[in-house]
């Protein structure tokens, strides 16, 4: 292993550069994460009047929970029908606009759009749709003879999120799953028809494992936005319920603080969903920067 | 430390330039009211302002109650808390645990230099927010008490005449309904306050121990011991086989049932009356909440739900001076007869409720004294003056998961309010744990 090394003839000029950057992630991400550290080993009043030294207590009673147990369980049927759902659909698409010659820019940018969308407005516009006495969605679906309630129904509750969540991943998706597949020289494929091999055929033996780092990177980032990007989505639609059951890791956080000003416990949860985002970009790091050997 | 003292130097600063051009003291009100409601608040401010030149209120929309609560709550551990917040009433519990940071409206009120007496307020309001000694210790402001909304249109095509009284009439009233193919007789919002807290103090039953947690913290949830709670909500439950309830979510996400005339009757606050006016086009009405005949043979009361406002403390005491002539012109009954004829909520004071007599507001708009009427039934009892529970907007979320399971099926009345009282417990001994 040879390394390059730089030299600077200025010795503090290395330090200017990185220091907004050291400055930025001391304000946003370390310091906040000490607090949420020092947090969850107390408990406290709302208004932080009276503080006592709890230990691991916080997370002792959060693994003693029944409730968070199930919203882990909940969390992680939820990511993976989310990044499920939203590379397969990306994927087919990003197959079929890779085939498209004319007018390819206009179906791109249209299948972009929701990507543009916060989610807290596309969780709005869901639960505009499917509002069982006032959305068209759930009018179409009672038209089929089938009574939607997400109010009531845990499973269309369910299935109300993961629609709202996947519609506006799809898109990011599908720009990666479009720019892999570009970046596949045409004459293998080319070569492969030659030899006889249809589109499926070429598709499962030279694309997909040609496509397995850009797989394997966008399962990481979708398992992300699944864990922590979906609050707004939750928020604008079932609040967690009915019962608990679409009340994810990070909904459970926002709520138990803000709405129950259990900082303790709240913290608590923060370092736990924390160990776990370290958990998933040390996965990434190890992998995707060695990348997928093919 | 020293950062903290250059931000207060500046904030200082800037108060004191802000002072020199006005030469007013500033008093901070954040509140959580928006649109309609948030205007009309901005209104009082002006008048309020207009009245005097010693003071300026300064109203600030914060977000829900929720957000303002937890925006205040902040601000007071940064030091930059505002003179008063508006705080919805579950959050009652923890706003007066946190002695050294509310100071109680009694004594802000007896030391200004004002006429001022706490039997002014109605009962049923006032003993929500006095401690068992008499002290008041946040001002009432806006109080709503749920009511049973009803579609007359509705009622009539069915040949339902009489508006149902007892739960026994609404479901002979569901009955006539589906004879005359309507679906969903009846649904409500806010299911905790309207189903559990309200159908409880009607029928004059606990719905915790210690007075329903204003005698002391160490109180536990018994709203599962009611049988016939439990008899009422299965009962509830299982007329959804026929759609005669139909659950519409939680607070008033419930409410497109009642004015797209999906169900004849909803239960819900009082304070809905200008939302339904705008939505609904058919002829409605509100009544009293439907009496349970097989356990009480008149209601006792109903209870509010609401906000009032909180003074906090760590200002100058000329300020406080302030607050209290603010809370005295919030009060007047020509103020609150105003606010109570143009939101629905209910006039806090008697005098305010004698002046909309007076003036013929409720021949003008007959049944909008419902409210005011199930408050003031009859003198609170202990278990019907209102509840003080700890982590109650908590409790209250539990709640809604159990009934939830009820209302889906997964579980009967019976599991759900025990279940519900048994994890609803669990927090209530948090919060005794962190406030002893």
């Amino acid at each position: 292993m040879r390394t390059k090394t730089v030299t600077f003839r200025h010795k503090w000029l290395p330090y200017a550069l990185i220091a907004p950057q050291i400055v930025i992630t001391l304000i946003f991400f370390i310091w906040p994460a000490s607090q949420a550290l020092y947090q969850s080993v107390l408990r406290q009043d709302a208004f932080g009047l009276r503080t006592d030294f709890v230990g691991m207590a916080n997370f002792v009673r959060l693994f003693a929970d029944d409730n968070y147990i199930n919203s882990f369980v909940t969390t992680i049927s939820f990511s993976a029908m989310v990044a499920g759902f939203s590379m397969g659909i990306a994927l087919i698409m990003a197959i079929m606009a890779d085939r498209v010659i004319r007018r390819a820019m206009v179906y791109r940018t249209l299948l972009i759009w929701p990507y543009a969308v916060a989610p807290a407005v596309a969780g709005v516009l869901w639960w505009f749709l499917f509002n069982p006495t006032i959305g068209i969605a759930a009018y179409a679906l009672d038209g089929l003879g089938y009574d939607w309630n997400h109010y009531r129904d845990g499973g269309d509750a369910m299935t109300l999120i993961v629609v709202a969540s996947t519609w506006r991943q799809v898109s990011y998706n599908f720009l990666f799953f479009l720019a892999g597949l570009q970046a596949i020289p045409r004459s293998l494929t080319e070569a492969a028809a030659i030899d006889g091999a249809g589109p499926v055929k070429r598709f499962v033996t030279i694309q997909l494992p040609l496509l397995s780092p850009t797989v394997f990177f966008l399962i990481v980032v979708n398992v992300v936005y699944a864990f922590f990007e979906t609050f707004g989505v939750v928020h604008a639609t079932t609040s967690g319920g009915p019962g608990q059951a679409t009340n994810i890791l990070v909904y459970k956080v926002w709520r138990d603080a803000f709405e129950g000003l259990n900082l303790g416990s709240s913290a608590a949860q923060s370092v736990i969903l924390m160990v776990l985002v370290i958990a998933l970009t040390a996965i990434q790091f190890r992998y995707i920067e060695r990348k997928v050997e093919y | 430390m020293k950062r903290r003292h250059t931000l207060t130097a500046i904030t200082g600063a800037l108060t004191l330039i802000g002072s020199a051009a006005t030469a007013q003291t500033e008093i901070q009100l954040w509140h959580g009211l928006g649109g309609a409601l948030g205007e009309k608040v901005g209104e009082i401010a002006e008048g309020f302002n207009a009245s005097q030149d010693d003071y300026t209120v300064v109203p600030t929309y914060k977000g829900t109650y929720t957000e303002n609560m937890t925006a205040a709550i902040a601000a007071f551990r940064a030091g930059e808390q505002p003179h008063v917040v508006q705080v919805f009433e579950v959050g009652t519990a923890t706003m007066m645990a946190a002695e050294g940071a509310i100071r109680r409206v009694q004594g802000v009120m007896e030391q200004a230099d004002i006429d001022w007496n706490n039997d002014a307020y109605l009962p049923a309001v006032k003993s929500y927010y006095t401690t068992t000694d008499g002290d008041m210790l946040s001002l009432p402001f806006n109080s709503s008490t749920p009511v049973m909304w009803y579609n007359r249109d509705l009622l009539d095509a069915a040949g339902v005449e009489d508006v149902p009284q007892t739960w026994d009439e609404m479901f002979a009233a569901a009955d006539k309904l589906q004879e005359n193919g309507h679906d969903c007789a009846f649904s409500f919002g806010w299911q905790s306050w309207v189903m559990i807290e309200n159908y409880l103090a009607w029928h004059d039953q606990p719905i915790g121990t210690q007075q329903n947690g204003f005698a002391g913290l160490d109180t536990e949830l018994v709203f599962d011991e009611s049988e016939d709670l439990t008899t009422l909500l299965q009962r509830i439950a299982d007329s959804q086989e026929n759609g005669t309830f139909e659950y519409g979510g939680r607070r008033g996400d419930s409410l497109p049932l009642f004015t797209t005339g999906e169900c004849a009757m909803w239960m819900n606050s009082s304070a809905y009356y200008a939302g339904i006016s705008e939505q609904a086009d058919f002829e409605f009405g509100q009544a009293m909440l439907p009496l349970n005949s097989d356990v009480a043979d008149a209601p006792q009361n109903s209870i509010i739900g609401g906000a009032t406002l909180w003074v906090l403390e760590g200002h100058d005491e000329a300020e406080y001076q302030g607050v209290a002539e603010f809370f005295n012109y919030l009060s007047s009954p020509e103020v609150q007869a105003d606010w109570h004829q143009s939101t629905g909520y209910v006039p806090i004071t008697t005098a305010a409720y004698e002046l909309s007599q007076e003036q013929g507001f409720y021949e003008e708009s007959p049944g909008t004294d419902t409210a005011i009427k199930q408050l003031s039934l009859n003198e609170p009892t202990e278990n019907s003056r209102g509840l003080r529970f700890g982590n109650y907007v908590q409790v209250r979320d539990v709640i809604n998961e159990e009934l939830e399971g009820v209302w889906s099926g997964n579980k009967t009345a019976e599991e759900a309010l025990a279940a519900a009282a048994e994890r609803g417990n669990a927090l209530l001994r948090d919060f005794e744990a962190a406030n002893n």
